[in-house]
């Protein structure tokens, strides 16, 4: 097939979009790699503040890392419950209440944190935890993990497979965890990784939530632009992007099963909401 | 008919059901399902009786002052989970995240069945599905014949009091349909387990039932074996419902029945204007010397076994005849009908 001028005038737009995202990507990484990124490359290669972000900055990570999973935790335990719950009440109940769930999208990372902090703020041991931060962070990460599971409940029978399961003498709690769980495999899946993606790189909530003490990876990485030489917060970069892209890579493989598992097909169940914060 | 005992029976006491926005799916409803027993439930959709079965299976609640029964035991406020029915339905409800084998422990595996006899039942049910070549099968890997023999193995695995089908073969092709309705037919009967089958099917409610509920609208318009409900529909609704019937008026005197086609002979005690009903089987084509009625072939269809007509000028609508001979008919082609004497029928409403 003999391709036009209309195809290589797209190839070429496509790969000058693909430039504009990548080049400043690229040359991020090689910022935080040369010894003095005013001479450039020819400067040298050391993994030097890498290893220096690695002394200044090593808790911010372990921190990012433990309340994304802790998030997680919690964003499972209560996601897919009530998923479950909306997805057997589909009346007009239950759609208010999704809306209610997804909100927090709709709504600025700052605002949430202003709210919870006028609430929140005169418990002083709790404000000062990490946990403040968590809290933060499990709102704004629920409707991705509820619409995950949603996606996958409404398009399978589920009903019936429970009553199947009911009929053959399961009590509830059997079928929930013998049936109902593994059958949503995939969309808890693909809504775990997309809350640990968001959790990792989320800044607006935790910006304004953290102390001195709570700093996430983001907030850190704020704070080395701020206040570092340049390579140190490029250095910084690369160490987020290290912990961040197989996750991305992860969600892009398992977010969108291609081919369906249960028999009846299932759509990608991430796919409606964009990945956008965790690309940042 | 073939009563089987042993069997759990079954009894509904005035079971009504309606949802909660106000539809009345079932008016109030009382049958005795013997033990053994198979009964099946027909009608068209949204007649009740898919509602019936839940409601025997524990799957739905009957309105207040309903009652079911299991043999003497009154089971109305037991969910399915305590009620040991077994289920199959019409879209096999099969566990994705399990294999064949899986999916017919499950039931076994819920009861806390001990290994060795897990494994035997297990086995028994898989022999006598004839699905042991299946057994490490993902479902998603089945056809749809295939997934129905492992929803009933499953459903009987747990040796169920009573056993609920729900339009099982509706989702499957002729072919495969027939095939699977023997297999029912013959495992209903070895087993002799109370059955309650629900289908908009006649052929397959004809062949399967020891009796047969028809229903219409929330309401039962006859219960009866096969046989009554074929040759003595209770009402036009049954008549129309199961099998063709043909309808022909005429005027009833002494011996015979005067229609504007022809003479048919009259056993009947009626007098006057009187519709009479009934079947092609009971009407063969004739030469005219010996034709009760005459009309015009409107359509032949040609089955292979046998044509099928559609005779016009006989009664208001076209009637359906049926010859096995070989001759060929065309359109427009005059015919003259010899109708059985008994066969005819008359109702009222």
């Amino acid at each position: 097939m003999r391709r036009g001028v209309l195809f290589y005038a797209q190839f070429a737009f496509t790969l000058a979009v693909c430039a504009f995202l990548i080049v400043p990507v690229i040359l991020s990484i090689m910022a935080g790699v040369t010894v003095n990124f005013f001479h450039g490359i020819t400067s040298g290669i050391t993994l030097r503040w890498v290893f220096q972000v690695w002394d200044l900055y090593s808790d911010t990570i372990y921190l990012s890392l433990l309340i994304a999973l802790t998030c997680l935790v919690c964003t499972v335990v209560l996601g897919v419950p009530a998923a479950y719950v909306l997805a057997k009440r589909q009346g007009r109940i239950g759609r208010i209440i999704e809306e209610f769930v997804t909100l927090p999208l709709a709504i600025p990372g700052l605002a949430i944190a202003l709210a919870l902090l006028i609430v929140y703020g005169e418990f002083r041991a709790f404000r000062m935890s990490w946990l403040f931060i968590l809290v933060g962070h499990v709102l704004y990460t629920l409707p991705f993990m509820l619409r995950a599971v949603l996606a996958v409940l409404s398009t399978a029978d589920f009903r019936t497979l429970e009553e199947g399961a009911a009929s053959l003498g399961a009590s509830f709690w059997q079928r929930f965890f013998g049936i109902v769980i593994p059958n949503c495999r995939s969309g808890i899946l693909a809504g775990s990784l997309m809350v640990v993606t968001l959790s990792v790189g989320e800044f607006n909530l935790t910006w304004m939530l953290h102390t001195p003490l709570t700093k996430t990876l983001p907030v850190g990485l704020a704070d080395s632009y701020a206040s570092m030489r340049l390579e140190v917060g490029s250095a910084y970069t690369v160490v987020f992007l290290i912990m961040n892209i197989p996750l991305l890579m992860a969600l892009q493989l398992y977010g969108r099963p291609a081919k369906p598992r249960t028999v009846v097909a299932e759509e990608g169940a991430g796919a409606a909401v964009p990945a956008a914060d965790a690309a940042r | 008919m073939t009563r089987r005992t042993g069997g759990t029976s079954v009894r509904l006491i005035e079971c009504a059901k309606t949802f909660a926005e106000g539809t009345r799916a079932l008016e109030p409803l009382s049958l005795d399902i013997a033990g053994g027993e198979t009964v099946v439930f027909l009608g068209p959709s949204g007649c009740g009786k898919t509602t019936t079965l839940r409601l025997i299976a524990g799957l739905e609640r009957p309105d207040a002052g309903g009652r079911v029964l299991f043999d003497d035991e009154d089971v109305t406020d037991l969910p399915i989970e305590a009620r040991n029915v077994g289920m199959v339905f019409q879209s096999y409800a099969l566990f994705p995240n399990m294999n064949v084998e899986g999916n017919v422990a499950y039931g076994l595996k819920v009861r806390r069945t001990p290994p060795k006899e897990l494994a035997a039942r297990v086995a028994e049910m898989l022999a006598m599905m004839e699905i042991g070549e299946l057994r490490d099968r993902r479902v998603d890997q089945l056809s749809g014949g295939q997934r129905q023999r492992v929803a009933i193995a499953r459903a009987i695995a747990v040796r169920p009091r009573v056993l609920l089908l729900d339009e099982p073969l509706t989702a499957l092709d002729a072919l495969l349909r027939e095939r699977l309705r023997v297999d029912i037919d013959a495992l209903l009967r070895k087993l002799g387990v109370t059955a309650v089958y629900v289908t908009h099917d006649q052929a397959e409610a004809m062949a399967l039932g020891d009796r047969i509920v028809v229903m219409s609208q929330g309401l039962v318009t006859q219960i009866g074996t096969p046989r009554e409900i074929y040759y003595r529909p209770a009402n036009r609704f049954v008549a129309d419902f199961v099998g063709t019937m043909n309808r022909v008026t005429g005027t009833a005197a002494d011996g015979f029945l005067e229609t504007r086609s022809g003479r048919i002979p009259w056993e009947g005690t009626e007098r006057g204007e009187v519709e009479v009903l009934f079947r092609p089987e009971n009407a063969a084509i004739t030469t005219p010397g010996e034709a009760h009625l005459r009309g015009t072939i409107r359509t032949a269809f040609f089955l292979g076994d046998r044509t099928r007509l559609l005779v016009e000028g006989v009664g208001a609508t076209p009637i359906v005849v049926e010859t096995s001979g070989r001759r060929e008919y065309r359109e427009g082609e005059e015919v003259g009908l010899r109708i059985e004497p008994g066969s005819l029928l008359t109702l009222s409403d």
